[in-house]
Order: C-alpha cells, then structure tokens, then sequence
C-alpha cells in the first residue's frame, strides 16, 4: 500500500474508525487533537518523548534472533522484538509516557486510564508518579481477581485502583467507567487510553507512539539481515503493539503482515475473542469497527486465557487493513497460547505474557512452512511475571 | 407535523411548558412498562422517552445501568421496544421518543421505516453526533421521524449551531457534565446553556440529566420548554419492584414532580 495516510480529519480509516461519544466530549476530543497536532509539530516535545523512552523506557529494545525455537520448528529464521523488556514489562508504556506528556502540556493534573492485563494501569501509573500526576485507574474486578500481582504495582507506584463490577467485569466495562469519569470531569481530567481504539483521535494517537517499535524493528533487522523480514506477527487485543510494529511497513508490501486473536476456548464455543471471525460491524466505545454481539445489537462476553485480549472490540484501522487485505487476521486458542508460553520459556528462558503467547503460538503454526531462509519477526510485547498465578494451575493440572 | 411538534405546538397556545420522563423499556418487564407509559401520560407526561437497553451505556449512571440490566435479563430488544410502542398506540397518542445507543438501533435494518411503522414519533442516539449522522438523518427525514441530538456544557457555539441543524422536534440540553442521574442541586450552567442554544434555533428546548425534584421541574420551565427527568423515576420502579400498586406509585410521583394536586 502505497501513500497510507489515514485516518482522515475526523478520523476515520474508511468506513471505520471516527467519534461516536456523548456531546459532552466532542470539545474534548477537538481540544485534544489540536494539543496532540501540536505537540506532534513541537520539536521541543520530541526531545522530551526521546529522553524518556531512552532513559527510562530502556528503548531500543532488543530485536533478538531466536536461534533456540528456530531450530526446534526448523523453518523460518524467527526474530523476537522485545518489548518485554521495557521498563513496567510492555509495550503500553511507549503510549503511556506519550500521552502524559501531552497531558502535562494541556496543564492536566488528573489522569485517568481502564486496564485489562494491568499492563497499561501499570504503565500509566509508573508515568505519574514519575512526572507528578494523579492517577485513577479503572479495573474489571474479574481483571483485578486474574492480575492481582499488578493491582498491587498500581497501588505502590501510587495510583488509585477502582473496580468495575459491571458486565463481564474485564476491560470493556473498565472503559466504559473511564469513560463515565472522563464525561462528568472533563474540565480537569486526561484520559490516558491505553489501545489503538475509541473515538478519534485515540487510534491515531496511539499508534503514532507505539510505532517506534516499527521502526526500531526494521533498522534492527536492516542491520543483522541486510533486508526486510517476509512475515511480522502480533497478537490483537485493541491492537496496539500490532499496529505499533506494523505501522512501519504497511508501504512495504513484500512484508507480510498476521495479528492474532484470542480463540479463547474455540472459536465454535463462542467464548472467545475472535472479532474477525464471529463479530460484525458495530459500534463500540467511541468508534465504529468489528464487534462482537448478539442479533440485537448487544455487546457478547468475550472470554480469553489472556486478559489483555479479552475485549468484544477490535482497534479501527485493523478493520480497514483486514478490509485491504494488508494485514492478515488468524486466532489462537487458550491452549495454544499456554502450550508456547511454556514453549519459550525452556527454548529461550523468557516467560513472556499470556497476550505475546498467541502471537508466538502462531509462530509455532507457520514458521515450519516457512523455508529456512525465511524472516519472521514477532512482537513479543510483554514479559509473563503477572501470568505465573493463572498459568500455575493449569500446568499443574496437565 | 409529529406528534412532537403538535404537542409543542400546543402546550405553546396554552402558556404551557413540557414534562418528558424517562423509562427504561422491559424494566421491571415490558407488560408493565406499557402500563406505567399509559400511567405518566394521564398523570402529566407531554412526551414519553423509552430508553432501549444496552448492554454498554456508557452515558448512563448507576441507576439507569441497573435498569438496563434488569432489562437485558429477560433478553429485551429493540423490536421488543418497537411492538410495545404498537401496542401502547392502540390506547394513547402520547408522544414517544427512542432513547438509546446507536448500536441496538443499528441492529434493526430500515431503522427510519421501522420506527414510523409503529408510531415511534422521535429518538436520541446518546452516542450519536452531527459528525457521524449522515445517512442516519436522511433515513429519519425519509420516515418523517424527529432526530433528537444532545448539547452540552461544553459545546462551543459552532457546535451548537451544528447540532441545532440536525435537530428537528426538539433539542436536548443536558444541565452539566456527566453522565445520567440524580443530582442535589440544578446547576446554573443549564440556564446558561438554553439561553445560548435559543441563538441558533427556534425548536423547543429540554432539559435533563439529574433533574429529580418539582423545584428542578419548575426551575428548569423558567428558561427552557421542557422538563425530562429520568433516574428519579427509574430509581423509583427499581424500589417498587414487585409491588402491587407500582403503576398507580409512579403516576403519583409524576403528579407531584409537575405540581398537580
């Protein structure tokens, strides 16, 4: 695809994406693409970002040969961009430190965010205490009894943990309770949304801060290959660290591109996350995509192993590039994701999270196909301390 | 003209202004849900607002998600809102709005003709703005149905115009920042917000959002032409739960929210 330059003004990425929010917000949401324009044109503000991705973040993160796991499924050479090697253990905080500064130039104290895995809770509230600012998060308490180990993080770096006990108690009705806060104390109040999802200009804003992981991840493989990798594959909860490494190469069409949806418990059980294959076009939180829901309208219960990917919702311009046929879509199952957690660990000695999983065990699917001059390069977003209570039992148990 | 635009027309020639409350269809079930709307019309209602319920109401408060629940337990859907406006036509010509999110309503195809069909005169997407409302708007004026768009408190006055041009019936005003519910006192940004909107149309213009009292009532008629209340009464159903005289308890309460003896 050449000359991609979406969203367009209000935000859409064809017929996706856009605003779909309480009146209330527009203002906001104008207010807010302005600063971020601003912002972006501000030399001064990249040198801020760049500092603090270099100094505290630890970027660039390591592009990582896996020779282990490359040898054991004898295919494609298999490189890992560790993201879990970030300071907090993902990807979300590239975003994080982002959009708090943006916050602190809009002379915002009070910063509120949702959290599925935690992993943006803990992003955000790491940012706040670093930068001086009130940090409120919003949790499912289905998310808060499957991460305790980060609501604990949260609350020592200082943040304000509250639970959802709404819906199916995970990310969803955490946003809808950000959200809830954000329309009754907008005058004060910086929603630090943590995927490439909600209204515009959310999505946009999002992957602009997460697409340095693109594009460290094309000078890295430039520097070790000498040329661009044939298949790059991320796991798709809103969509945040896929479109943060796709970003970079939606030009380059000889790279192909595989996000991975949670299958949860198969696709046929219904308990799954697969948007792409059981959900239809809706609109959800703010913007137009792939929802799953039932045939009057309402919002399914999404299971998944990972709470990270467990949202009835899929990032907006991950629905144009499926509808483009740029980025390929695939789902792995609890299953799968738990059979390459503990996979990678005795290959590679890295415990990586239950999110990054589904896209290693995709990995395991397609790398053997693959002829061994072949490059995949897979986003290993998270690093799994947080998963060890989940997984522990269901090992045991095999 | 709508039902909407009659029944303003007419409360105009009689010095009058409007009482719009609010229920959440299937809530406690629909039977009496057609019940309690024949109830506040004879009791004071000018026009009904039937919430359709979503799994997701991000601009509802606590107590209009708990109605929304009790609702979707017993699987309510829009074409479920849409028979109980049929029948409720068979025995009332009050007005009737759809409150809702877009996407239950788009889970209807035809939504416009749909609506018309059964004698929806009017409704509000909360989520719904100008922006996105294209083909929306042309299918409601197609159906001849009133599209009801909110402002807020912090619309600026391009906004308000914008949405004032997509509103036909009335506009809503919601009283301050925040989501539905009831709050202590009428915040003085309301009175402020109908006195700015009044510069951009000449449709009739509600109130709402934690309005709960007659004084509020009566407050807001001082400056705007209608009165919607919303979580008071719902809050009210959900106390009632069960109880015989559920109906006749909240036709009594909607007489004393506009001052009828």
């Amino acid at each position: 695809m050449e000359n991609y330059h979406l969203p367009d003004e209000g935000g859409h990425f064809g017929i996706y994406g856009g605003r779909f929010v309480p009146e209330t917000l527009m203002h906001p949401l104008d207010e807010l693409t302005k600063a971020y324009d601003a912002a972006q044109r501000d030399p001064e503000f990249h040198t801020q970002l760049q500092h603090l991705l270099t100094t505290y973040v630890g970027r660039p993160t390591p592009l990582m040969f896996a020779a282990a796991l490359t040898r054991h499924l004898g295919g494609a050479r298999i490189y890992l961009k560790r993201e879990d090697l970030c300071h907090t253990g993902a990807h979300k905080i590239n975003n994080a430190i982002g959009q708090a500064l943006l916050a602190k130039r809009m002379g915002k104290q009070r910063i509120i965010a949702e959290t599925g895995a935690g992993q943006h809770g803990v992003a955000s509230a790491t940012v706040c205490a670093l930068l001086g600012l009130e940090c409120i998060v919003y949790m499912g308490t289905e998310d808060m009894r499957r991460q305790e180990l980060n609501v604990f993080r949260m609350r020592l770096l200082g943040a304000q943990v509250v639970g959802v006990d709404a819906g199916s108690r995970t990310l969803k009705d955490a946003i809808n309770e950000a959200l809830r806060d954000w329309v009754t104390n907008v005058e004060t109040t910086y929603y630090l949304l943590g995927s490439a999802l909600g209204p515009h200009p959310y999505p946009a804003m999002v992957r602009d801060f997460q697409a340095v992981i693109g594009r460290e991840a094309r000078q890295q493989i430039l520097a070790v290959e000498g040329r661009l990798p044939d298949l790059l594959i991320a796991c798709v909860g809103g969509g945040s660290n896929a479109i943060g490494l796709f970003y970079e190469f939606i030009g380059a069409d000889e790279v192909r591109m595989l996000g991975v949806e949670a299958g949860g418990r198969g696709l046929q059980s219904g308990d799954h996350a697969a948007r792409f294959s059981g959900g239809k076009l809706g609109v959800l939180q703010g913007t137009r995509s792939y929802v799953l829901q039932d045939d009057n309208g309402q919002i399914a219960l999404t299971h998944s192993i990972s709470a990270g990917l467990d949202y009835s919702a899929v990032g907006p311009e991950h629905a144009y590039l499926r509808d483009a046929e740029r980025v390929a879509y695939t789902s792995a199952n609890d299953d799968e994701a738990l059979a390459a957690f503990q996979l990678l660990a005795k290959l590679e000695g890295i415990i990586p999270a239950l999110e990054s999983e589904h896209a290693i065990a995709e990995v395991i699917k397609t790398a053997p196909h693959m002829a061994p001059d072949k490059i995949i390069v897979v986003n290993l977003s998270g690093r799994g301390d947080k998963d060890v209570n989940t997984v522990m039992p269901l090992v045991m148990n095999q | 003209m709508t039902r909407i635009q009659s029944k303003f027309h007419e409360l105009k020639q009689a010095g009058r202004k409007a009482f719009i409350p609010y229920l959440t269809a299937g809530d406690p079930d629909l039977a009496t849900t057609a019940k309690l709307i024949l109830s506040l019309a004879e009791n004071g209602a000018d026009i009904i607002e039937l919430g359709v319920p979503f799994s997701d109401p991000m601009a509802d408060g606590l107590v209009i998600q708990r109605a929304s629940e009790r609702a979707l337990r017993h699987q309510v859907s829009v074409r479920d809102c849409l028979d109980l406006v049929k029948q409720v036509r068979l025995h009332s010509q009050v007005p009737i709005v759809l409150f809702s999110y877009l996407n239950p309503l788009l889970s209807l195809k035809a939504l416009g003709q749909a609506l018309r069909e059964v004698g929806v005169d009017g409704v509000l997407a909360t989520d719904l703005v100008p922006e996105e409302a294209g083909d929306y708007l042309a299918e409601m004026r197609e159906a001849n149905v009133d599209t009801i768009f909110l402002v807020a408190p912090t619309s600026p006055d391009a906004r308000l115009k914008r949405v004032a041009d997509c509103c036909t019936g009335f506009i809503y005003a919601v009283s301050r920042t925040g989501v539905t519910g009831v709050r202590q006192s009428l915040s003085q940004s309301a009175n402020h917000l109908v006195h700015r909107v009044r510069r951009f149309t000449e449709l009739p213009i509600a109130v709402g959002f934690g309005i709960s009292t007659p004084e509020q009532v009566a407050a807001v008629w001082q400056h705007a032409d209608a009165a919607v209340v919303g979580s008071r009464i719902v809050a009210e159903i959900e106390n009632l739960e069960g109880h015989e005289h559920l109906v006749e308890r909240i036709g009594a309460l909607t007489r004393s929210l506009v001052g009828k003896p």
